[in-house]
C-alpha cells in the first residue's frame, strides 16, 4: 500500500441558497484502501462525493489527483480522470441490455459499427469475474434491483477507475450479495484501487475498510484508521454527543402492554393468494408487535393487508371488536389505521410538496377537502410536530425531497401522529437512515405505545425488532410461522433459531 | 466461490424485453398484411405488382421525415417543427433556384445544411436551456411556416426542371404485365434514408446513445455518455430528414406551396408510434416505422379504391389506430410491472 495520496481534497466549501453544506472539509485517498466517509444524513457525505465527481462545483479549497490540481465539470469528465461512482439509487438505464449498460459509450466496436458480440462476451466475462452468472443480452429491466446495482458496479470496475466511489450500494442487497461485493471490493483494492465506501452499516464498514473520515453538520470530525476507531466512539463523533440512546429505549411487555382484554385488531386466516398465507394475528392497545423475518419472507405483505393497502381473499379481519368490510387505505384510516409503506419516496411523501403540506395531509384527508384546517392552526400544528420529532432543517416551506431519509421518515410519521392513529404500521422505517435518527424514531415508538398507541413495527434488522416489541411475528417463506410472546424470547438468536428451525422441519 | 455466485434469470416481461416490445411491431406488421389481403379479396386490380411500390413514391417524404421523428421520439423528446421546416425547404429550393439563380446542385445541398444547422439549434436551445421539447419545436413550427409564407404566399414553380424531373425518373423492374414495377430515384432516397438510419441507430454508439438518454437522461448523464451531442444531434438528424423530405416534395411537385405540410408533422409522430415507437422514449424501431407509414399509405390506398369514402376516413382510422397502440403499450408496461414485483 503506497502512502502518496492518488486524490486529496483540501478545504471543500460548499453553499446551497444559504445553507452551508460543506464547510472546509479535507478527504485523503491513497491506492488500495478502502475509505469509508461517515456522518449522519445531511452530514454532508453525498456533497462531498458531488464536490469529488464533478456534479457540483465548489465555493472554496481545491482537489489535486495525482499531485495535479484538478477541476471536474461533469460526472463524465471525472470518469475520464478515473473516478467512477455507484449511487445507491442504480443509475444505469433500464431499456437497454445487461451488456449494452456495461459498454455504454465505450462500446467494442468493428469500423464504426458496435461489434455486440464481443460486447456480450466480454460482458459475460465481466459480471462472472465479479460472480455473477446472468444473461447478459437481457434487458436490465428484468434483473432485480440487487443484480442491478451489481451491473452497475462492473461497469465502474471495468473502466479502469483509480478511484470508485460506492455510495450506499448495500443497501438493497442481501447477504449473499453484500458478500460478492465486498469480496469484489478488496479485490479491487489490492490491484491498485482506491475506493470510498459510503454505508449506514457499521458491521460493513469495520469489516472492509481500512480508513474513515468522519462528518458532522458539513465539517470535519477527523481522519482515523479503523482498527484505532472503536465503533462506539465513532458513533459518538459521528453525532457529537454521547449515545446512550439506543441502549435507553428498552422496554419490555410487562412494563406497558395490559395482557388478555379484547384486542384492537385481530386477523383471523388473513391471506391473499401469491402474497401471503392465512395467518391469524391479535394487535392490542399499547402493544408494540414486531414482524421479522428475512427479506422476502413476506413481512411488507402482511402488513400491506392489515392497512388494506392490498385486498385480502381469504379469513377476517376485526378491528375494535367489530368486522371489517370493504377494507382499503382510506377506510383503514378513518378507522384509525395509519401507515407508513416501505418505500416512503414513492408510496408515501410527495417530494415536491413542503414538508408542512406533507404532514398535513392525512388530517386534511379525514376531514374532507372542503373543511380546510385554518392556516393559523396549521402552522402551529406543524412547528410542534417539527419541534417535537426534531426534523432538521426546521423548515416548514422546505419542498419535502430536499430532506434527508431520516428526515423525510420524520415528516411520514408526524403525518400519521396528527391524525392520532389507534394502530400505527411501520414498515422498515429506519431503512437507510442513521443512527441519530433511529434513535429518535425508536423512541417515538416506544413513546406512542405507552401512550396507548398500537403499533406493527417491521424491520429487517432483527435486534430493532427486538428491543422495541412486546411480541414478534416470525414469518418465512410468505407464511407466519410463530408468534414469540415471552420476555426470555426476544431475543436475535430466538428469532434466528425459529426461522431456522421450522425451515428445516419442512 | 460458488456459494458466493449470483444466478438470475431474467423475468420476460417489461416494455422493453425482447419478446413483449416486438408484439406492438408484430400487430402492425398483421395490420398491414391483413389490409393487403382484405384489399386483394375485396377490389379488383388490388393484387396489382405497382401497388405497393406506389405506396413508397407516394409517402416517400413521410417515410424520411417519420425516420428523423423515431430517432427524436426515442431520445424522449417531439419535434413538431418537421412539416413546416419540409415547407420552408421547398420553398427555399424554389427561391434559390428561381429569384437567387442558383444551379440545383448548390441550391439543394444548402437546403439541406440548413435543415441540419436548424434542427442542431433546436436541440441546443432544448438541453443548454432545459426547454420542454414540445414548446422549442412549436416556436419552429412557427416561425418556419412564417417564414415560408414571408417569401411566397401563392405557389411557386421550380426552375431547373432537368435537375428536378431527376427525381421522378422510373427505374423498372421488369415488364408491368409480369408482374414487374418501377420505382423512381425518390424511393431509392427514402430507402437509402431508412438503412442509413436503422443501422446508425442499432449499430452505433450514437445510436445506442440515443436510446440510453430516452430511457434515463439522468442516469446517461452520470454514466458519462454525450448526452449534449446526444440530444442536439437527434434534433439535427430531425431537421435534416425534414429537409430532405422538403427537396423530395420539390421533385415530386416541382413547385412550392407555402402551406404544404400543415399538420404533417403529426402524421410522422401517428406512424413513429403506430411503428411500435415508445412515446415515452427508450424503444423503438426504424423498421416500425416503415411499417406505421405503409400502413398509414395503405389507408388511403383503400380508401381510394372504395371509391365512395371521403378521404377523412383515413384520420378517423389512424385516430382509432393510435389510441389503441398506445394502450397496448400501455398495458404491456404494466402486465410488466406486475410480473416483475410477483
Amino acid at each position: 500500500m503506497s502512502d502518496e495520496p492518488i486524490v486529496q481534497m483540501r478545504g471543500i466549501t460548499k453553499d446551497f441558497t444559504g445553507v452551508r453544506a460543506l464547510d472546509g472539509v479535507d478527504l485523503t485517498l491513497r491506492p488500495g484502501e478502502i475509505h469509508a466517509v461517515m456522518g449522519e444524513n445531511g452530514a454532508g457525505k453525498s456533497t462531498l462525493i458531488k464536490v469529488l465527481t464533478g456534479v457540483h462545483s465548489p465555493d472554496a479549497g481545491r482537489i489535486l489527483l495525482g499531485g495535479e490540481p484538478v477541476r471536474f465539470h461533469s460526472p463524465g469528465h471525472a470518469q475520464a480522470g478515473g473516478i467512477s461512482t455507484v449511487y445507491q439509487e442504480v443509475n444505469l438505464t433500464e431499456n437497454l441490455s445487461v451488456a449494452e449498460n456495461l459498454f455504454a459509450g465505450r462500446e467494442p466496436r468493428l469500423g464504426p459499427f458496435i461489434n455486440f458480440r464481443a460486447m456480450r462476451r466480454r460482458a459475460a466475462a465481466l459480471m462472472s469475474d465479479i460472480g455473477v452468472d446472468i444473461n447478459v443480452a437481457a434487458p436490465l429491466s428484468s434483473y432485480s434491483i440487487a443484480t442491478q446495482q451489481l451491473v452497475a458496479i462492473a461497469r465502474a470496475v471495468d473502466i479502469d477507475a483509480k478511484v470508485l466511489i460506492l455510495d450506499e450500494p448495500t443497501s438493497s442487497l442481501d447477504r449473499d450479495e453484500v458478500a460478492v461485493l465486498l469480496r469484489v471490493m478488496r479485490r479491487l483494492a489490492d490491484s491498485g484501487c482506491a475506493l470510498v465506501f459510503i454505508s449506514h452499516f457499521l458491521d460493513q464498514v469495520y469489516e472492509i475498510c481500512d480508513r474513515m473520515t468522519v462528518l458532522r453538520n458539513g465539517s470535519l470530525v477527523g481522519e482515523w484508521a479503523t482498527a484505532e476507531l472503536p465503533e462506539s466512539e465513532l458513533i459518538g463523533h459521528m453525532l457529537g454527543r454521547e449515545v446512550e440512546a439506543l441502549d435507553a429505549i428498552e422496554r419490555r411487555a410487562s412494563e406497558s402492554a395490559p395482557e388478555g382484554g379484547t384486542p384492537l385488531l385481530s386477523a383471523e386466516g388473513l391471506g391473499r393468494k401469491g402474497s401471503i398465507a392465512p395467518f391469524d394475528l391479535d394487535i392490542r392497545e399499547g402493544e408494540v408487535v414486531g414482524l421479522a423475518g428475512l427479506l422476502g419472507s413476506g413481512r411488507t405483505e402482511a402488513a400491506r393487508l392489515i392497512a388494506g393497502a392490498d385486498r385480502h381473499d381469504a379469513g377476517h379481519l376485526a378491528f375494535d371488536g367489530r368486522q371489517v368490510s370493504g377494507h382499503n387505505p382510506r377506510t383503514a384510516a378513518a378507522r384509525g389505521i395509519g401507515f407508513c409503506p416501505e418505500n416512503r419516496k414513492t408510496e408515501g411523501l410527495v417530494g415536491e410538496l413542503s414538508v408542512a403540506e406533507n404532514m398535513i395531509l392525512a388530517m386534511q384527508a379525514s376531514r374532507g377537502w372542503a373543511r380546510a384546517i385554518p392556516p393559523a392552526r396549521r402552522a402551529e400544528l406543524v412547528d410542534e410536530f417539527i419541534a417535537k420529532l426534531d426534523i432538521r432543517p426546521a423548515d416548514p416551506d422546505l419542498p419535502v425531497a430536499n430532506l434527508s431519509g431520516g428526515n423525510q421518515q420524520k415528516v411520514l410519521l408526524a403525518r400519521w401522529m396528527l391524525i392520532a392513529p389507534r394502530l400505527l404500521i411501520l414498515d422498515e422505517p429506519t431503512r437507510g437512515i442513521d443512527v441519530g435518527a433511529k434513535a429518535d424514531i425508536q423512541r417515538l415508538v416506544a413513546e406512542l405505545s405507552a401512550e396507548g398507541m398500537a403499533v406493527l413495527f417491521i424491520s429487517a434488522e432483527l435486534e430493532e425488532v427486538t428491543r422495541l416489541s412486546d411480541r414478534i411475528a416470525v414469518l418465512r417463506d410468505r407464511e407466519l410461522i410463530d408468534v414469540l410472546h415471552e420476555e426470555s424470547d426476544m431475543t436475535t438468536e430466538r428469532i434466528v433459531d425459529t426461522i431456522v428451525s421450522r425451515g428445516g422441519a419442512e | 466461490m460458488s456459494s458466493t455466485t449470483l444466478t438470475e434469470r431474467p423475468t420476460r416481461s417489461t416494455v422493453f424485453d425482447g419478446l413483449s416490445r416486438y408484439i406492438p411491431i408484430g400487430a402492425t406488421v398483421a395490420l398491414l398484411v391483413a389490409m393487403y389481403l382484405g384489399g386483394i379479396a375485396r377490389y379488383p386490380n388490388f393484387d396489382n405488382p405497382q401497388l405497393i411500390p406506389d405506396l413508397f413514391i407516394g409517402n416517400a417524404g413521410l417515410l424520411i421525415v417519420a425516420v428523423g421523428m423515431t430517432f427524436v421520439i426515442i431520445s424522449g423528446g417531439i419535434d413538431l417543427s418537421v412539416g413546416s421546416v419540409m415547407a420552408f425547404s421547398t420553398m427555399a429550393c424554389a427561391w434559390l433556384t428561381v429569384d437567387a439563380g442558383l444551379p440545383a446542385s448548390v441550391a439543394v445541398p444548402a437546403v439541406l445544411a440548413f435543415g441540419i444547422a436548424s434542427g442542431a439549434f433546436t436541440g441546443a436551445v432544448i438541453h443548454y436551456f432545459n426547454v420542454q421539447p414540445f414548446i422549442a419545436t412549436l416556436a419552429g413550427l412557427f416561425l418556419y411556416r412564417g417564414l415560408t409564407l414571408q417569401i411566397s404566399d401563392h405557389d411557386v414553380s421550380i426552375r431547373e426542371i432537368d435537375f428536378f424531373s431527376w427525381g421522378m425518373e422510373r427505374v423498372e423492374f421488369g415488364e408491368p404485365r409480369d408482374g414487374g414495377f418501377s420505382l423512381p430515384y425518390i424511393s431509392f432516397i427514402a430507402f437509402a434514408v431508412v438503412i442509413v438510419a436503422f443501422v446508425v441507430l442499432h449499430y452505433t454508439r450514437f445510436g445506442r446513445s440515443v436510446y440510453a438518454v430516452g430511457g434515463s437522461e439522468q442516469s446517461a448523464l452520470l454514466m458519462g455518455l454525450p448526452v449534449a451531442r446526444t440530444k442536439i444531434s437527434v434534433y439535427a438528424v430531425s431537421g435534416f430528414c425534414a429537409a430532405l423530405g422538403g427537396v423530395i416534395a420539390a421533385f415530386y411537385t416541382k413547385s412550392a406551396n407555402p402551406l404544404a405540410g400543415v399538420g404533417f408533422e403529426l402524421d410522422a409522430i401517428a406512424a413513429v408510434v403506430v411503428g411500435g415507437t415508445l412515446l415515452t422514449g427508450g424503444a423503438g424501431f426504424v423498421l416500425g416505422t416503415v411499417a406505421g407509414v405503409m400502413v398509414m399509405g395503405m389507408l388511403s390506398t383503400i380508401i381510394a379504391f372504395q371509391g365512395n369514402l371521403s378521404s377523412w376516413w383515413a384520420r378517423i382510422v389512424v385516430g382509432v389506430l393510435l389510441l389503441a397502440f398506445i394502450l397496448l403499450q400501455r398495458v404491456l408496461a404494466r402486465s410488466g410491472e406486475r410480473k416483475r414485483k410477483a
